[in-house]
């Protein structure tokens, strides 16, 4: 039998409400299958599951407040045999069952304080008094953003708390991608096109290929780098905040494939439903300031995590290049990293190789390597 | 207007209006006479009625038993006091085979409209042969009618009911109750019912279905159960045979909790049979388990906190009432 628990959808993030559950007792799950829908103090978030099996017992309710770690429910391993059934038997009085069924509550649902942990007569009624009011709702708006500055505060406390951010800055010039993109978009229709920040992302990905000591997490005073790089991208709200769920495996995937992906990442994120994986597997943060953003940002990296990309505006500047002062998009790029981990002589040869695969767009749109992980395992 | 009298003084009263009421009564057993009973009983009788109508018999339960029933056949209404429901067991072929099947041998010729009474129970340091509670294997034979007095009301009511009646009947007064008062009204005699089981407290969490010397107890433990938030009810069987259940069914209904305290054990015991009722008859109306507090399955012991470990009490119902209620108040 495996426990399947709450994960932890975010450093900041302590305990969860569970909303409801997409399986029942008996269902087959595949890994990376969403079951369960839990809110956190950001976000409803659905929750997969990481193995193959067969549900077996559901062991929280909708409507439960539970710590990162509770066992939700329990799952047969593919192959493993059914436990007697009178195992998961969830006693109900005879008096409870008949009344259960006038009222059409589902006795098995209904919390038991009788003898033997039985659902009693007295269990169904507080049941069936309790259900006209909605099904625990998603924390208001406005409470939502309460939580959310309150999670963002946790979060970015304990960073700077913890960690020796040490900060580089890098101008790249983007003469080249810029081009690419005109040509590569010429003709398309506007949803199809590709933006800027996709091969910024697919950049930070393939450069952190020769600096692997910024691509991972920093737990227990010990660093673990990721092979796989899930890109937490910042996505800022509409209604105030912001989250970084995980682009993954940026490094192993197409340019349109990664477009794609970031546009329903974008438009997922502003609805409120991503995936658990999606919050708890970023190992590096990208945060892009875009068009109407500021010349540069330095970032307060996201425990566990070691490192923040930070992109600028691209902005036409004046830039010597071949012995003449010339007008060219440029964008700077910077990076905040963990000096537990790394140093910035490493932190500089990562924006040194930033700069020179961004010359190369035809290339980036080329590399990619191999899947080398599915999401979610490296965590 | 009512008076304070004791147990024993009312069964005695009992005795002592039948005995004035009907010249076909006699009481018969041993030490009923000169001795005044073995628990007092009789006490003052022989005197008031002399040796015809209050009869000391030899020891021999057999004899004296099957001379009851014959007396009974012929006319007699007899009143046979058996010491204990220990020694009944000499009794026992002239009792089921002979009392109980009589009316239906002789194809509905012959009633035996005979009454015997009996001590029953434990919890007087008298060790093992003598603290049987053995009424719930009569109870357990047609052609007889099984009656445990526990209040006195009972006590004073219930003979006369019993006479009336042209067929055996059985009462069992548990030795432990003679000594316990309580009031009955002033003047003409209360008239009771031996067919009924009567509500002594009422409740609406949990039934407490019991007879004779486990009713104060019963009531006791009602009594801490309240102060504890939990309302019980406190059921007095007062028929063994034929059970009341209509009564019994009502009351789990009720309260969709029960437990049956019987001072037997508790394998093949009335209780047992109570609970099977219950199960055919009112399932779906329970909201726990049914349970049961009975005495355990040994001799009862002799010495007295052995014996007290033995018998159902006060602290066990109390127990088992909180492990049917769960998590609930």
């Amino acid at each position: 039998m495996i426990d399947f628990k709450l994960p932890s959808l975010g450093a900041d993030m302590e305990e969860g409400t569970l909303l409801q559950w997409h399986v029942k007792p008996g269902d087959t799950v595949k890994r990376g299958q969403v079951v369960a829908v839990v809110d956190t103090s950001k976000a409803a978030v659905d929750v997969e599951i990481w193995h193959d099996g067969v549900m077996a017992e559901l062991l929280v309710q909708p409507g439960d407040k539970v710590p990162v770690g509770t066992v939700l429910a329990t799952l047969q391993a593919p192959g493993e045999t059914a436990p007697p059934p009178a195992a998961v038997r969830h006693p109900v009085s005879p008096s409870a069952r008949r009344r259960a069924r006038e009222l059409g509550i589902d006795p098995d649902g209904v919390n038991g304080t009788g003898a033997q942990g039985s659902v009693t007569l007295a269990d169904i009624e507080a049941a069936a008094r309790a259900q006209p009011a909605p099904a625990p709702a998603p924390v208001a708006l406005a409470d939502r953003q309460t939580e959310m500055r309150k999670a963002i505060a946790a979060a970015m406390s304990r960073s700077k708390r913890e960690i020796p951010h040490y900060y580089l800055a890098e101008t790249i010039p983007m003469q080249a991608a810029t081009v690419w993109l005109q040509q590569h978009n010429e003709g398309l229709p506007i949803t199809e096109r590709m933006l800027p920040a996709v091969l910024l992302l697919k950049a930070v990905a393939l450069a952190l290929r020769r600096t692997p000591e910024l691509n991972g997490f920093h737990r227990d005073g010990h660093f673990q780098a990721s092979v796989p790089v899930h890109a937490g991208v910042a996505i800022s709200l509409r209604g105030g905040g912001l989250v970084a769920p995980a682009l993954h495996d940026v490094g192993a995937k197409p340019l349109d494939q990664l477009m794609r992906e970031l546009a329903d990442l974008v438009k997922r994120a502003r609805a409120g439903s991503l995936r658990s994986s999606e919050m708890s597997d970023p190992t590096i943060t990208v945060t892009n300031l875009g068009d109407q953003g500021a010349e540069a940002v330095f970032g307060v990296i996201y425990p566990p995590q070691v490192a923040l990309v930070g992109f600028g505006s691209i902005l036409v500047r004046p830039w010597v290049q071949d012995g003449e002062v010339r007008a060219l998009p440029t964008v700077r790029a910077t990076l905040a990293a963990d000096h537990r981990v790394s140093d910035g002589h490493r932190g500089a040869l990562f924006l040194v190789e930033l700069r020179e695969l961004l010359q190369r767009p035809q290339a980036l749109a080329q590399a990619f390597t191999a899947p080398q992980d599915k999401p979610g395992a490296s965590p | 207007m009512s008076r304070r009298v004791s147990y024993r003084e009312a069964v005695r009263e009992a005795l002592r209006e039948a005995l004035r009421a009907d010249p076909r009564v006699f009481l018969m057993g041993e030490d009923v006479g000169r001795y005044g009973g073995t628990y007092a009983v009789s006490k003052g009788l022989l005197d008031e009625f002399g040796p015809e109508r209050i009869r000391d018999t030899p020891l021999s339960e057999l004899g004296f038993v099957g001379a009851g029933i014959g007396a009974a056949l012929g006319g007699m209404r007899p009143i046979v006091e058996v010491m204990t429901v220990n020694f009944s067991l000499l009794a026992l072929d002239a009792i089921v085979n002979s009392a109980a099947m009589l009316r239906h041998m002789s194809g509905g010729q012959f009633s035996v409209p005979l009454v015997i009474r009996m001590a029953t129970g434990a919890g007087r340091q008298v060790a093992a042969q003598h603290s049987n509670s053995f009424e719930g294997w009569y109870a357990h034979v047609p052609g007889l009618r099984v009656l445990a007095p526990a209040t006195i009301e009972d006590a004073r009511g219930m003979l006369s009911a019993a006479l009336a009646d042209p067929d055996p009947v059985l009462m069992f007064e548990h030795a432990q109750l003679y000594n316990s008062e309580g009031e009955i009204p002033e003047g003409a005699p209360p008239v009771v019912d031996i067919c009924s089981a009567r509500v002594r407290r009422a409740g609406t969490d949990v039934s407490l279905i019991t007879h004779g010397g486990c009713l104060p107890k019963a009531l006791r433990a009602a009594e801490e159960l309240a102060a504890q938030g939990i309302s019980a009810e406190v059921l007095d069987l007062r028929v063994l045979r034929p059970l009341d259940d209509a009564t019994i069914m009502a009351s789990v209904r009720r309260c969709r909790r029960a437990v049956v305290v019987d001072e037997a054990w508790r394998s093949g015991s009335l209780a047992a049979e109570v609970m099977a009722r219950i199960m055919e008859q009112a399932f779906f109306d329970l909201d726990a388990p049914l349970a049961r507090v009975c005495s355990e399955e040994v001799p009862i012991p002799y010495a007295r906190h052995l014996e007290e470990a033995a018998l159902p009490q006060v602290a066990k119902i109390v127990a088992a009432v909180q492990s049917l209620m769960g998590a609930a108040p």
